[in-house]
């Protein structure tokens, strides 16, 4: 990413959701498109839903942009991305993750390519959940980190999901609720800045990703998300990842996403948890 | 900061739990009986009479059918006290070419009417459960 680009994202997407106000968004009803998780796909915070990004429908397209910053007690976690989607069927996106320590000069950069195809069903009008099939290619950028803690492989790697999406109508005295499940095969350590694998576990896993929330208004959704990780490295531990969230619609433009994020042991470090922020951008 | 999001968890809900209504009405009655489904629909045909989009397939409807039918499926919807006699769902919109688009944005008309109407979130929704299913009937016939 060019310098000017980092370094004026928060105003580069600002800018895109002003200017995108009289814009067609997509004929989705809000909030169905989820926001943007962590990796760039369309999703929770940290999970990757079956829903296709942004607002677009049959032979609608849709782009959008988001960053998101997660501040724990011992790390940064920053995360900037695009996406473009067509049809509600593909979705592709691209996001670069920075991943700094307190009190060292090291920082981690990872890129994220994705690529998503629903596959199946609606997430409001069924029958049954949408469907969808993903893959995340990683990429990791600053690997001594990951040679130090012989993780199998420190270049790039792919992570495969199959995520299944569905919104209830009025099932809870009358609000929507929506649940997601996405099944993942992973080796990424610590979402990738660890490397991939490692001396414990070498391959792929399946690893279980939920999602539920409630839209208490139709611009304001509240929810929990639980994310297994692998734990490939002796080393060190990794645990699994939860948040509680409130993400705010307040146009087919605009959400913004605070979480409670508990990311448990990293790197040596214990009990980390710390504020999930994340601004994305619909047009 | 973890303390104000989880007092603002805590607000949320018990701010949901109060508002949660206590019916003593049905749905029917809380929309205003026959009246309100009247309202309700007279505020959806105007929705639809302003927009470039969905208004075109009704150019040439006899909207005095219209406003008597949908306001019987509204009223059974909400399992009020009437019968539909309009047709089925699928042969009145067979030949009309409604894609998702349309049908999305008709039911962003609805949920508009409804919210000028005064209909509550949560009774918008119970509505759309029971309108849902028919979209496939209505979108590629
Ligand atoms: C869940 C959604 C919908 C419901 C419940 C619904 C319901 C109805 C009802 C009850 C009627 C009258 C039937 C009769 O005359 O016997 C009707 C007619 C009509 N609907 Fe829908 N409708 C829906 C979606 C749509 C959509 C998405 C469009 C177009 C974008 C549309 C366009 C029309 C038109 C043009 C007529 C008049 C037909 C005529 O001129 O005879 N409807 N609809």
């Amino acid at each position: 990413m060019p310098p000017f680009v980092k370094r004026y994202q928060m105003l580069i997407v600002l800018f895109t959701a002003l200017f995108s106000v009289n814009a067609v968004a997509g004929s989705q009803l809000l909030a169905t498109g989820g926001v943007t998780q962590v990796e760039g796909s369309a999703g929770g915070g940290l999970v990757p839903w079956a829903v296709i990004a942004g607002y677009g429908d049959a032979n609608e397209y849709s782009s959008g942009a988001f960053t998101t910053q997660v501040d724990l007690a011992d790390f940064r976690l920053h995360s900037v991305g695009a996406y473009a989607s067509w049809d509600n069927r593909w979705e592709l996106s691209a996001s670069q993750q920075r991943f700094t320590v307190k009190q060292t000069d090291v920082v981690l950069r990872q890129e994220v390519y994705g690529v998503k195809a629903r596959i199946a069903g609606d997430v409001l009008y069924g029958p049954g959940p949408q469907w969808s099939l993903g893959v995340q290619y990683k990429r990791l950028l600053d690997d001594a980190v990951a040679q130090s803690l012989s993780a199998d492989k420190t270049h790039a790697d792919l992570d495969v999901y199959l995520a299944a999406s569905q919104i209830h109508l009025a099932a809870f005295a009358g609000y929507n609720v929506m649940w997601n499940a996405t099944l993942r095969a992973s080796r990424a350590n610590q979402l990738g800045f660890l490397g991939y694998g490692g001396d414990e576990q070498q391959r792929h896993q399946s690893l279980l990703e939920v999602s539920a929330l409630m839209l208490v208004r139709p611009d304001l959704a509240i929810g929990v998300e639980y994310r297994q990780k692998p734990d490939n490295l002796s080393a060190i531990k990794e645990d699994d990842w939860y948040d509680v969230f409130v993400a705010w619609f307040p146009n087919k433009h605009v959400s913004v996403t605070a979480a409670w994020a508990h990311t448990g042991r990293i790197a040596g470090s214990d009990k980390q948890e710390g504020m999930y922020w994340s601004l994305a951008t619909f047009f | 900061m973890k303390s104000s999001l989880l007092s603002c968890g805590v607000l949320l809900s018990s701010a949901l739990l109060l508002s949660l209504p206590v019916h003593s009405q049905s749905l029917y009655e809380r929309l205003g009986g026959e009246a309100g489904m009247l309202a309700i629909t007279n505020a959806f045909i105007e929705e639809i009479s302003f927009d470039a989009m969905v208004y075109p397939y009704f150019r040439t409807s006899d909207i005095g059918r219209f406003q008597a039918k949908f306001s019987e499926q509204l009223c059974v919807a909400v399992n009020g006290p009437c019968e539909y006699t309009g047709d089925s769902m699928l042969l009145v919109h067979r030949g009309m070419g409604i894609d998702e688009a349309a049908f999305n944005r008709t039911v962003e008309l609805l949920q508009a009417a409804m919210t000028r109407e005064g209909v509550h979130h949560t009774d918008q929704n119970r509505i759309l459960k029971q309108f849902a299913p028919m979209r496939a009937d209505i979108i590629h016939q």
